[in-house]
């Protein structure tokens, strides 16, 4: 099409050189202008880029990652490349999930894995990524077909499954294990997982998963009234694993009664979505290509615009048992680590000069180590800060109540058992 | 447990407690798991029906004990609204409690989530999470189950999103 268009206008514009009459003269440039409107969009429509081998710096209009390599250029980051040699598992590819893997595509990372067992849903047009004619496809589906074409150096892996069954976390494991793509690296097959899910249950498998494996891991959410969100990087033994801190106690600012209207039909907003996304994808990143802080744990509370970070220790009394035997692990290499991270200090310190920061201290401001608290033990008292308050009430009475295996059903064979059920199944009465 | 009724407490502590905490990856602890989840089942079930409150069927679809299925229950106007049951125990079990599925109801009602499982977060999950290990499959009915289906079912029919069988049977045949 684009070498007839050609050919049209150079017919125009040898008959616009052979007319002498000027009256129609407005009218060709008329014809000249709509054929070369038309030649550009028969350039542009439908273009597909091949896959590059090298990363390349070289700032050209069609390069597609000059302007992500210019980031060494500005000392921000020292090998942009590495990024190629990544693995990133999303799970849950909704709201959150697609617009992290959207940016981890156009950032070029080496290989995805994405996990979901849903459908695209006209419900979902309020968010980013998906497209209206993609629903009825499976979000995995419809999420490889558009991230393929923005980004065919990607490599791409689709899981359709729910991972909080039996099987579909076999599946979950195995694909975390899987070595092809980098059969040099240590660990599991994946440097980082993400979790992009909307539910505890789902969390809670992510958790154990990443637990037995040794994986670290960053956690996302926004909330059901769709002001506020969160992210958080769980690194087995060494931080507070998902298991570590029950949702016993809660912010009482707002109180989640009133959130938490009749129905379960979540509230959601693009903005919302994208913004943690954004500091999901941002924070992966930072972790990956070392670059700035990564952070362990960032809130974002859109109505007040309040970005509370912290930091969360693992639970020695975690009800997770992978938990615990990181817990353990983690503390036998603690001494070597801590040293190292002191020797890196210590260099860094010396090559900064040496002076007082300041010459008199007319205030008396010393600094006083922190580290043994000597205030009252807020986890012991059973008090709470100002704010906080206790969700559940405490443990019901149950502890005197029959147990079962006592002498009520002295049977203890599983088939027994089933039958017995079965039986009374069949009794009609 | 301030905002339970004195029947549904009086059943609770009758059903009786499970003390193994294991999900379906532990071999033989979840063997053993699986006896007191059918002990406590078949204590629940007896009640019921001694008390002439029989609601439910459910057995397990596989030797695993992992997916159940059955049907479940309920008299509204004196006519009775039945319903296919299914459920998975899922991998974190029992720090998570089974997601219970009505998938003849799966649209009818915005107190679901997608693929029929019933909405348990408010009234249920924490009483789940703070009595793990010792509730089970008999309790998940007793306290998950049971109030959802006497708390939607009557909506359900009283707005036609749900007809008796007999009325529909009838109107089809029109």
């Amino acid at each position: 099409m684009e070498t007839e268009l050609k050919e049209i206008l150079n017919e125009l514009n040898s008959l616009q050189n052979s007319l002498l009459d000027p009256s129609h003269q407005s009218q060709i440039h008329q014809l000249q202008c709509r054929i070369e409107r038309l030649s550009n969009l028969a350039k542009s429509g439908g273009m597909h880029r091949s896959k590059v081998k090298d990363m390349s710096a070289e700032v050209v209009d069609s390069n597609p990652y000059s302007r992500l390599m210019a980031l060494q250029r500005m000392g921000i980051v020292q090998n942009y490349e590495r990024i190629r040699q990544f693995s990133i598992a999303i799970v849950g590819i909704g709201g959150v999930g697609s617009v992290a893997a959207e940016m981890l595509t156009r950032c070029g990372i080496g290989r995805l894995l994405l996990y979901d067992y849903d459908k695209v849903e006209l419900a979902n047009m309020n968010r980013l990524f998906f497209r209206p004619e993609q629903v009825g496809m499976t979000k995995t589906e419809a999420a490889v077909e558009t991230l393929s074409d923005i980004n065919p150096d990607v490599v791409f892996e689709s899981y359709t499954l729910n991972i909080t069954t039996v099987q579909g976390f076999e599946t979950f494991m195995s694909s975390l294990k899987n070595k092809s793509f980098g059969p040099h690296k240590e660990g599991s097959g994946v440097d980082l997982v993400l979790s992009c899910v909307d539910n505890y249950e789902a969390r809670m498998v992510v958790n154990q998963a990443c637990n037995e494996l040794n994986q670290t891991w960053m956690e996302s959410g926004v909330s059901e009234n769709a002001v506020s969100g969160h992210i958080q990087l769980l690194v087995p033994g060494e931080t507070a694993c998902f298991a570590c801190a029950p949702p016993l106690v809660v912010a009482s600012g707002v109180d989640e009664r009133t959130l938490k209207r009749e129905g379960v039909c979540a509230a959601s907003l693009p903005t919302t979505m994208g913004v943690v996304a954004g500091l999901l994808v941002q924070n992966a990143l930072k972790y990956l290509l070392k670059f700035g802080q990564v952070t362990p744990y960032l809130g974002y509370n859109a109505l007040k615009d309040y970005f509370p970070t912290m930091e969360m220790k693992p639970n020695p009394q975690c009800s997770n048992s992978a938990c615990l035997e990181r817990q353990k692990e983690y503390i036998l290499v603690k001494p070597a680590r801590d040293a190292a991270a002191r020797a890196k200090m210590e260099a860094e310190a010396q090559s900064a000069t040496e002076c007082p920061i300041h010459a008199d201290n007319e205030w008396n401001i010393s600094v006083v180590d922190d580290s043994e608290v000597a205030g009252p033990d807020v986890r012991s008292s059973g008090i709470l800060p100002d704010g906080l308050m206790h969700e559940l009430p405490s443990a019901d009475g149950f502890s005197n109540l029959p147990v079962s295996g006592d002498g009520s059903n002295p049977l203890d064979d599983l088939d027994e058992l089933r039958k017995q059920l079965e039986a009374l199944n069949a009794d009609k009465s | 447990m301030e905002e339970w009724d004195q029947t549904t407490k009086s059943t609770l502590t009758q059903i009786p407690l499970l003390t193994t905490k294991a999900g379906p990856r532990d071999g033989a602890a979840w063997t053993q798991r699986l006896k007191e989840e059918y002990k406590a089942l078949i204590a629940y079930t007896s009640m019921n029906k001694s008390n002439d409150n029989d609601w439910f069927r459910i057995s397990a679809a596989n030797p695993e004990g992992t997916r159940w299925t059955g049907k479940c229950w309920y008299v509204h106007n004196l006519l009775k609204y039945e319903f296919d049951l299914q459920f998975d125990i899922p991998v974190t079990y029992p720090a998570t409690a089974p997601e219970l599925e009505l998938p003849q109801l799966d649209g009818k009602t915005h107190k679901m989530y997608r693929g029929g499982k019933i909405c348990l977060t408010v009234h249920f999950k924490p009483l789940w999470a703070k009595n793990c290990p010792r509730f089970g499959i008999a309790h998940a009915l007793c306290l998950g189950l049971a109030p959802w289906l006497a708390a939607e079912i009557p909506i359900l029919v009283d707005s036609s999103m749900i007809k008796h069988k007999d009325d529909a049977a009838s109107s089809s045949e029109v």
